[in-house]
């Protein structure tokens, strides 16, 4: 039963994610894509939790709809995107959809065919049990993984210093010798 | 239920950002898809790591999480860049370097 349960929950916001995530590559309201953005990141949560992933699902809620896609919005209004008054696609939509349509074809096929024998079973009590712990993520982090964290840190820390220096205004030069002496 | 239902969806998704990022051409928009494509690989990462029962697939997860907030503040620093020079965030109208 609880299975079924799972299988209908999945099959709501699977619908609504790929709605959503085909609005984002087709409407012609830049702001109403990000907000579109929105409904499918919310379901990436969805499936996070849905895959007893829970810390991962809030992860996702506070960094992507909370923190990427208000630096979207920003980025939509600081370059002035004309709202709603002219084409956002390029005239390759034919063959972009052609590619993406083979894309899926072939990626769905292999991974079918690879993959066709595993579950993933919330009824089995085993798994409810053991689950997989945000204390297991943690301790996986800082034990094993903990040169990537760390190259991830300071990689943050780099991006975060030059896109402040990419997209700060050019101020005016230094005042001379001369000028801070008057 | 049986895995393939996260990778065929995570696949879906995955196509979907690449229509996007061919077919846009607004550059903004093509991060969005790009967004997407990320997201999917996720779905993958966590979808094997509760079927292996290993929290590998999530410290993944979470490096790409990181990743595209790295990814994302950089890129749309290089388009306020290009906007602010060139008044345009079209990608097609970026042909300076193009023979």
């Amino acid at each position: 039963m609880a299975d079924t349960y799972q299988e209908i929950i999945f099959w709501v916001i699977a619908v609504v994610m790929v709605v959503a995530a085909f609005r984002v590559v087709t409407t012609r309201n830049v702001v109403h894509a990000a907000l579109y953005l929105v409904a499918t990141l919310l379901g990436v949560a969805g499936m996070y939790i849905l895959l007893l992933a829970e810390f991962l699902a809030w992860a996702q809620v506070l960094v992507y709809v909370g923190a990427i896609v208000v630096l979207m919005l920003f980025g939509l209004m600081l370059t002035r995107a004309p709202i709603g008054s002219r084409d956002y696609d390029n005239d390759q939509r034919l063959p972009a959809a052609i590619v993406a349509g083979v894309l899926f074809a072939v990626m769905s096929w292999i991974l079918i065919d690879a993959f066709e024998g595993m579950k993933v079973d919330l009824a089995d009590p085993e798994l409810a049990r053991r689950g997989i712990p945000t204390e297991a993520v943690g301790d996986s982090i800082f034990s094993n993984y903990v040169l990537p964290f760390e190259a991830v840190s300071v990689l943050l820390l780099a991006a975060l210093i030059g896109a402040v220096l990419m997209a700060r205004k050019d101020e005016a030069p230094p005042p001379t010798q001369a000028e801070r002496e008057a | 239920m049986p895995i393939s239902f996260f990778l065929v969806l995570s696949a879906l998704l995955f196509s979907i950002g690449v229509y996007g990022v061919l077919a846009r051409a607004n550059a903004v928009l093509i991060l969005l898809s790009i967004e997407l494509m990320l997201n999917a690989v996720n779905i993958n990462l966590v979808a094997f790591s509760a079927v292996m029962g290993s929290a590998v697939g999530q410290v993944f997860a979470l490096f790409v999480i990181a990743i595209a907030a790295a990814e994302v503040g950089i890129g749309l620093a290089i388009v306020i860049l290009i906007f602010r020079n060139r008044q345009t965030v079209d990608v097609e109208d970026m042909s300076l370097l193009k023979w």
